[in-house]
């Protein structure tokens, strides 16, 4: 009998970026037995947007993950809207399911990235990483950020696409796209790439229905479910586009999902850049959300992502629960280590794509150029300067609100 | 068939059982359920109604009691937010992870973020709260004082070095 051996493999680990443990039982060289912990990253968030007025928690809430910030923002403002009746502008949807698409890219390029880098195969890493700042620039043209865009307001979107920005948008996406076309042939013809990624990770179509796989994972088991075809939100059921299965059920199969979404993803753009209606960008919502129950569902670059927001008639919400496609899929990751190779470990965990706490880079504003009286605020001005905003733009008055001693 | 339909055959197949339905808009129902009957219900409405897809589970405090929302969805994209209450002495809900053994993180967070009790449910290690966190705080119940929290994790801390 061949001796059993137990691995922790995390909480820190040079290949996985977030703190997540496994505990792996070998047997020999292969998994024999697997216990994942996580919760390493718990802050209490849901926690947090108790005692909180709404328009604080969806700035919490965009903070859950750097990289789909935009993804919960917008589950949990679609709920809110729902709660308080109200009905965003069509243009405000077009805008959210743009941003949504660039988001996705840029989460799905910055995957095959980390997945090539887990494999060796770091040519690869360097190119989607360079490719993906041609999104990232945008995402920072567009909004001011590269992540937590905040483009999201409740009732609608803060910030119009004009027609100079819709030009770069579709510059980019042709830069995109051809760049996209090279890593399908990549996925599809490099032998390297299709050997060392196919039968790891192996997950049937009947294991990852039954441990609720999502996303591109659940996808490439031949799963055929998205939310943005199944539960349409924003502007999802205007616009044209295929969901993208595939039978091969390893981490092969999953690579190659990501990489014709991103395909889709382009086409969706530009449909979303021809039909952008010419609305209002927002309307008014009151500061007080009647008392409700509301769920809200948001296909994010990973799967699923779904908020539960409970109102009780005040400006603060009741109860706010999250869950985010990671936590759907990790259940799922046990399964596909199962008897599988230990230098597999890295590379099956990493291609559900967990939500890594990436904070890409912080950019300090000129202070050097713009003389101090114009470019800087205090944390006072800056508070008046927001209220007077919405009262103005809004007629919502939030001046009454204080820092209430609940707060954690 | 519309969601008003549905409402109504499941408000009739279950009626002993059922506390209330009500259709919020196409894809969005709610169903309060008897809680004792909770585990025979729900078996029925994933293997005969359709609703098969485990999308989360919810746990909250209204201050009298507590509520447990089991968010379920069927292929058409349906969302059925089956809703029991459960008193506030002694609470436990019946484990469903021999159903859906993706439930699991979910019941733990029941047990850790507000202290019911999840009958069946296996050992195992703690989510998400950690290790060393204070027995009998349980955070998301309405009436938790986070200040106490300063002072346990202190003497625990302390208790481990």
């Amino acid at each position: 009998m061949t001796k059993r051996i137990v691995i922790p493999v995390g909480p820190q680990h040079p290949a996985l970026k977030e703190p997540a443990s496994f505990d792996v039982t070998l047997k020999g060289e292969r998994v024999a037995d697997i216990l994942v912990k996580v919760g390493y990253n718990h802050r209490g968030i849901e926690k947090g947007c108790e005692g909180r007025p709404y328009l604080h928690c969806v700035y919490l809430l965009e903070r859950v993950c750097g990289i789909c910030s935009h993804s919960h923002s917008t589950c949990f403002i679609q709920a809110v809207e729902e709660l308080a009746n109200v009905k965003i502008p069509e243009k405000a949807s077009y805008i959210r399911a743009l941003f949504g698409e660039l988001e996705r890219i840029h989460s799905h390029l910055l995957w095959l990235g980390v997945a090539a880098h887990e494999i060796g195969f770091d040519t690869l890493l360097m190119y989607s990483w360079r490719d993906r700042e041609v999104v990232m620039d945008l995402l920072a043209l567009l909004a001011g950020n590269r992540v937590n865009y905040t483009v999201n307001v409740i009732g609608g979107v803060r910030k119009d696409v004009t027609e100079e920005e819709k030009g770069q948008i579709l510059k980019a996406v042709d830069i995109l796209e051809e760049r996209t076309k090279y890593y399908v042939r990549v996925a599809t013809e490099e032998v390297s790439f299709i050997e060392r990624l196919s039968k790891v990770g192996y997950i049937s179509y009947e294991d990852a229905l039954r441990l609720g796989a999502v996303g591109p994972t659940g996808r490439a088991s031949g799963i055929k479910r998205d939310v943005r075809k199944d539960d349409p939100y924003a502007a999802y059921e205007e616009i044209d586009f295929d969901i993208i299965t595939d039978d091969h059920c390893d981490v092969y199969g999953r690579a190659v999902v990501r990489v014709k979404e991103l395909l889709q993803s382009y086409s969706i753009i530009r449909q979303l850049i021809k039909k952008l209606p010419q609305t209002p960008l927002s309307v008014n919502v009151p500061k007080n959300i009647p008392a409700g129950e509301a769920v809200s569902r948001y296909e994010a670059p990973r799967g699923e992502d779904i908020h539960y927001v409970k109102s009780n008639g005040t400006d603060k919400p009741d109860r706010v629960k999250l869950r985010a496609p990671t936590l759907a899929n990790v259940q799922a990751v046990a399964k596909m280590l199962e008897n599988g190779n230990f230098a597999d470990v890295p590379i099956v965990v990493a291609a559900i794509d967990p939500c890594f706490s990436c904070t890409d880079r912080m950019i300090v504003a000129a202070n050097d150029v713009l003389s101090e009286k114009e470019n800087r605020m205090t944390w006072k001005q800056l508070r008046e300067f927001s209220i007077n905003w919405y009262k103005k733009n809004k007629g919502v008055d939030f001046s009454k609100i204080k820092k209430s001693d609940k707060h954690i | 068939m519309h969601a008003t339909d549905i409402a109504l055959q499941i408000k009739n197949k279950y009626s002993s059982s059922v506390v209330g339905i009500n259709v919020q808009r196409e894809r969005r129902l709610w169903l309060e359920l008897v809680a004792g009957d909770f585990r025979k219900c729900f078996e029925r409405l994933i293997k005969e109604d359709g609703f098969e897809i485990l999308v989360t589970i919810t746990g909250l405090d209204t201050g009298e009691k507590y509520e447990v929302i089991y968010h379920m969805s069927d292929k058409e994209g349906r969302v059925l937010n089956i809703k029991i209450s459960i008193d506030r002495d002694n609470p436990a809900v019946s484990t469903i992870t021999d159903l859906f053994p993706a439930a699991e993180l979910s019941e733990r967070e029941l047990m850790d973020l507000l202290g019911i009790k999840v009958e069946g449910l296996p050992e195992g290690r703690r989510y998400p709260l950690p290790d060393n966190w204070p027995q009998g705080q349980y955070p998301l119940r309405k009436d938790w004082d986070p200040s106490v929290l300063d002072k346990k994790i202190e003497k625990s801390g302390d208790k481990n070095d």
